[in-house]
């Protein structure tokens, strides 16, 4: 449990930040850590419970097995989103460069 | 096999992914199609637009569960999880996939050598679009801007993730060809690799035997059984030269290059990336019913290790140049025109001879041939009615226009002579050669060749050879 | 003034027309609009055609549907095809999506005519829609303070009379809250009753759209135009829509009413005034009170806190510049998303995004997201020990009445507190709609909550209707 109660350091909102793709000024990164910390202060009256026992709920009625058939639908028209692309060539989608291959 | 030195043993597990033959995406009704242009089958789903929400493709369900099954899997109630990560071909920066809760579980794949190697999941998840690179001679590396066709984004694939039991590359190349086969025969997978709709990464480490695990290396672009193959003995010999220089080997996943043949770091596994799974909450919980899961294991298929045992126990002793011909006959899918051949009296080995290498070239045409012909064929060569090039040139004909055996072999001048036309021809060469008949009458047994050469000038050919003896010595 | 219904009445019956009623909607509009910031976008044009082609089939007398020629005021982060939608953010701005949300199907089908987008919080975060990156919207009631949020654009439309109706949605309190602050009725739907399909996900196991009106009837007359199963969501309930409208006068003789203590508590006074006296107009109406404690609820902040932002954090994640939307560029494509998200993105989505990532990562998933997930548990399971007892819970919905704007923006716990009556239902996914009665500081409507067992907003509206009698609209 002293995971959950240590205060929230400012390297790891830092380390949250990359992975959440964010930039953030040290002013940001400070303020972050403040109100964050506060957030999770609150977070540990839950975490005080043994909820041991019982299970994390999925749907709230117990909807299971929700499927669709196997048929083709129409795709949408490719003018339609490319037209609002940020940069499109060819019917494909630009980016810059990538670095890396996918995880 | 590549022999490791030195009391070295590698330690392989196989990831293989598979692209589901389903008319659409797992998630959406788009085309699930290769090669068609880019972007054209896609929707607000698949593309990940802000509101969209996915809804599970039945038949892809359907077709998991067949693999699990023919791969000896728990088929258990599943979730699926959201795997967190910013990558351009990844339309949602999240891609479903199952996690702790994997659909099937726990199985097995037994080898043709006898050997099994454990399966420990074969899961669900969806695929991601295409980048091609712009710049750079078309790789990542070096190129100045990339483009991203979505059309694949949101196939079903089923990864299937074996238990480390594999231990050498040939293991592992039997492993992938006999999995590729039980996908193709589930009919879940066209099972091609050159199409990219089987995928195969390999995780190898080294040890000494009865030492722990090795830190291992995960190896990509294994584009096929080759490829694999060697791409697995090149990395087990690079760790082990590593290892005994002092070395420690880095985990990290590496690129084979088919052409130079070797495998480069791609990225080092420092921090492992951290995925974040969570259930997905756009979608509910998966526990297919038992009454569904007792039909589909009813109506599965026979595997290619049932299909070809079947096969070898027409033959008495297969010898292994047969058991080869059986392989090729499974993997052709002709069993059963095997089995029919052999029903209707056609003899075993014979007929898996002839399927496996006179059949191969055109398997579709060989399905439509009368069995009866066939059979009829395998015994005219038998008989010696037939030589060996005879009957496979009548075969031949068969395959392109059907027709019968004998008027076949007729047309073309194969026909037998009859034994009475034989024997006058003999009779006429023995009388018209005394002096070597009589040393033949004798003993020389070399002088059969003689007088057989004569006969088939006499006839031009159509004579059977071993008919031609049987009369000779019907003489001496 | 109409009510949506006697509009519809009207244009049907040739008493009014579509284009009269769109017309009178836009000159509402264009009175307050620059004042009170209303509405990011006016689709005056669509509109004024859509009003024609129903006037026409009219004409025809062909049948338009139980919403005919009704204006209607569409909370911005609802997909509408080739409308702007910004979720009030900058990230989206200038975006139009190339498809419709089911709900706007089922509006359009229904002969309803969607006048414009409405301002929200940005991405929905936000309990006053201060968050908007378009400024914030003024409450019709009093300019100088905020209407609540995050759906304050789609309250506002309708108490200031520019709509009788508008959708709005709902994660923690956003439908109800405004509607409390703005002096008019609003639901939270089931969850699952709904197709989310269209709407731009916040907290996916938390969202529902849902109605804002002048009137309970009209609340109850729009929701079954929206409910309803759609194979577009595999959350939505496998059933057709319920029948609301003829249940509205219902009443509450022989009912349980349970008065919850953890969802008053700590309010004003004036609040309180009002939830009581609303126990006692039920209690006049033929219900019985039964005052009840619910510790559990007392949790839901914090799993809510933890829940939403963890799923919002994933849900947000496709907003990186590659495929729509607004694109700052990078030297590679990393760095492209990084900027484009600082730039596109507010603090407060900013922040929650980063609270949601942590909840989820590696090390900490099981005290914090995990832990949520169960005490979620807790909530439904309270919930359920309490319906065993009663048929519905009598409670406010928010602590005050509107305040004034800059109040609250300076500590977000002190916003998120807001919501602490609103928060457990969203949890539990049940139903919960909130309804003027009385009036607080400055004169300032005060709305109160009733909660319901799944699939129960028959029950809860009937409840309303009868408060509605009480506070004095017949």
């Amino acid at each position: 449990m002293s995971e959950s109660s240590s205060p929230l350091r400012r390297d790891d909102v830092a380390k949250v930040a990359r992975l959440a793709r964010l930039t953030l000024s040290d002013a940001e990164l400070d303020l972050f850590t403040t109100q964050l910390s506060q957030v999770l202060e609150h977070a540990n009256d839950m975490n005080a419970l043994d909820l041991a026992d019982l299970e994390p709920t999925a749907h709230p009625f117990g909807l299971t097995n929700v499927f669709r058939d196997d048929v083709i639908r129409p795709s949408l028209e490719p003018e339609s989103f490319l037209s609002q692309a940020p940069d499109a060539e060819g019917g494909r989608f630009g980016v810059p460069r990538i670095l890396g291959e996918a995880p | 096999m590549t022999q490791l030195p030195n009391g070295w043993e590698m330690v392989v597990g196989l990831e293989v992914h598979t692209e589901l033959l389903t008319k659409s995406k797992l998630f959406c009704g788009c085309e699930n199609h290769f090669g068609n242009e880019p972007n054209s089958n896609v929707c607000p789903v698949c593309l990940g637009l802000p509101g969209s929400l996915p809804v599970l493709n039945e038949h892809a369900v359907e077709l998991a569960m067949r693999i699990g099954m023919a791969l000896h899997c728990t088929i258990a109630p599943s979730t699926f999880h959201r795997k967190n990560y910013f990558y351009p071909d990844q339309s949602k920066d999240y891609q479903i996939s199952q996690y702790d809760l994997p659909i099937n579980a726990n199985g097995y794949l037994d080898l043709p050598d006898g050997s099994r190697v454990g399966i420990e999941r074969a899961h669900m998840e969806e695929d991601t679009g295409k980048t091609t690179h712009v710049g750079g001679s078309g790789r990542l590396a070096g190129a100045d801007r990339s483009l991203v066709d979505y059309n694949r984004c949101g196939v079903p694939l089923v990864e299937i993730v074996s238990a480390p039991d594999i231990r050498s590359s040939a293991q592992a190349r039997d492993y992938a060809a006999e999995l590729r086969g039980i996908l193709i025969a589930t009919g879940a997978s066209d099972g091609r690799m050159e199409e990219g709709s089987m995928r195969i990464d390999a995780n190898v480490s080294v040890r000494k035997a009865g030492e722990p695990f090795g830190t291992r290396c995960e190896i990509k672009n294994l584009n096929s059984l080759r490829s694999l193959q060697r791409a697995i003995d090149y990395e087990a010999l690079r760790q082990i030269e590593l290892l005994e220089e002092g070395g420690t080997v880095r985990q990290e996943t590496r690129h084979w290059d088919e052409v130079m043949g070797e495998t480069s770091t791609l990225r080092v596994k420092e921090d492992a990336e951290d995925y974040r799974y969570f259930r997905d909450p756009d979608l509910v919980d998966l526990a297919p019913s038992q009454a569904w899961q007792d039909a589909v294991r009813a109506a599965l298929p026979a595997m290619p290790a049932e299909r070809r045992a079947a096969v070898v126990a027409t033959l008495t002793t297969p010898t292994s140049a047969q058991l080869d011909a059986v392989e090729v006959v499974i993997d052709l899918g002709l069993e059963r025109f095997v089995h029919a051949v052999v029903a209707a009296g056609g003899d075993a080995a014979l007929a898996i001879s002839r399927v496996a290498n006179e059949l191969a070239a055109n398997p579709e045409q060989a399905t439509s041939l009368d069995v009866a012909s066939f059979v009829t064929t395998l015994s005219m060569e038998l008989s010696g009615a037939l030589s060996a090039t005879q009957a496979k040139d009548v075969l031949a004909t068969l395959l392109a226009n059907g027709g019968d055996p004998e008027a076949i072999a007729k047309a073309k001048g194969y026909e037998q002579m009859s034994t009475d036309s034989l024997g006058a021809i003999v009779d006429e060469l023995i009388a018209a050669n005394p002096d070597e008949w009589g040393r033949y009458k004798g003993g020389d047994d070399k002088l059969a060749g003689f007088f057989t050469g004569l006969v088939m000038k006499a006839t031009k050919g159509q004579a059977n050879g071993k008919a031609v003896v049987a009369e000779l010595q019907q003489r001496r | 003034m109409k009510t949506a219904q006697q509009i519809a009445t009207a244009v049907t019956t040739g008493a009014s027309s579509a284009t009269a009623e769109v017309q009178a909607s836009l000159a509402a509009i264009a009175a307050r609009n620059d004042e009170l910031n209303v509405f990011l976008y006016v689709d005056g044009e669509r509109a004024t055609a859509a009003a024609a082609a129903i006037d026409e089939r009219i004409a025809r007398g062909e049948t338009v549907g139980p919403l005919a020629g009704v204006p209607i005021a569409i909370k911005d982060n609802l997909c509408q095809i080739d409308v702007p939608t910004t979720c009030s953010s900058k990230m989206l701005e200038g975006w139009r999506p190339p498809y419709n949300a089911t709900v706007i199907d089922r509006l359009v089908a229904a002969g309803a005519i969607p006048m414009g987008k409405t301002n929200l919080d940005e991405f929905a975060m936000g309990s006053s829609t201060e968050n908007s990156a378009f400024g914030p919207t003024r409450n019709p009631l009093d300019p100088a303070r905020v209407p609540g949020g995050s759906s304050g654009g789609s309250a506002a439309a309708v108490a200031a009379d520019m709509t009788t109706i508008s959708l709005g949605s709902d994660t923690g309190g956003s439908i109800r809250q405004p509607a409390a602050l703005c002096g008019i009725v609003g639901v939270k739907p089931t969850y699952g009753l709904v197709s989310r399909y269209g709407l731009i996900a916040f907290a996916s196991s938390l969202d529902q759209i849902g109605p804002f009106s002048k009137t309970v009837t009209d609340s109850a007359l729009l929701l079954e135009v929206l409910a309803g199963y759609d194979p577009m969501d595999s959350t939505s309930l496998n059933e057709p829509a319920p029948s609301l409208v003829a249940h509205v006068n219902d009443g509450v003789a022989g009912k349980r009413v349970g008065l919850v203590k953890e969802l008053y508590e700590g309010s004003d006074p004036e609040v309180l005034a009002s939830v009581a006296k609303a126990a006692d107009a039920l209690r006049e109406a033929g219900a019985e009170i039964v005052e009840l404690s619910i510790p559990e609820l007392s949790l839901g902040l914090s799993a809510y806190y933890l829940i939403a932002p963890a799923e919002a954090s994933s849900n947000l994640a496709r907003y990186d510049g590659v495929r729509f939307g607004n694109r700052v560029d990078g030297a590679d494509v990393t760095a492209m998303m990084e900027a484009t998200r600082t730039m596109g993105f507010g603090a407060e989505v900013k922040r929650r995004i980063m609270l949601g990532t942590y909840a989820l990562s590696a090390g900490y998933f099981d005290a914090y997201y995990g832990q949520a997930l169960k005490v979620r548990t807790l909530t439904i399971n309270a919930f359920a020990k309490a319906y065993a007892q009663v048929d519905f819970l009598l409670g406010a919905t928010t602590p005050g009445v509107a305040f004034e704007f800059g109040t609250k923006t300076k500590d977000p716990m002190a916003m998120y507190l807001n919501d602490v009556f609103t928060i457990p239902t969203n949890l539990a996914g049940d139903p919960a709609l909130s309804v003027p009665f009385g009036t607080g500081e400055a004169d300032l409507p005060i709305g109160v909550q009733l909660l319901g067992p799944g699939r129960s907003e028959a029950t809860l509206l009937a409840a309303a209707r009868v408060l509605e009698i009480a506070d004095g609209r017949p």
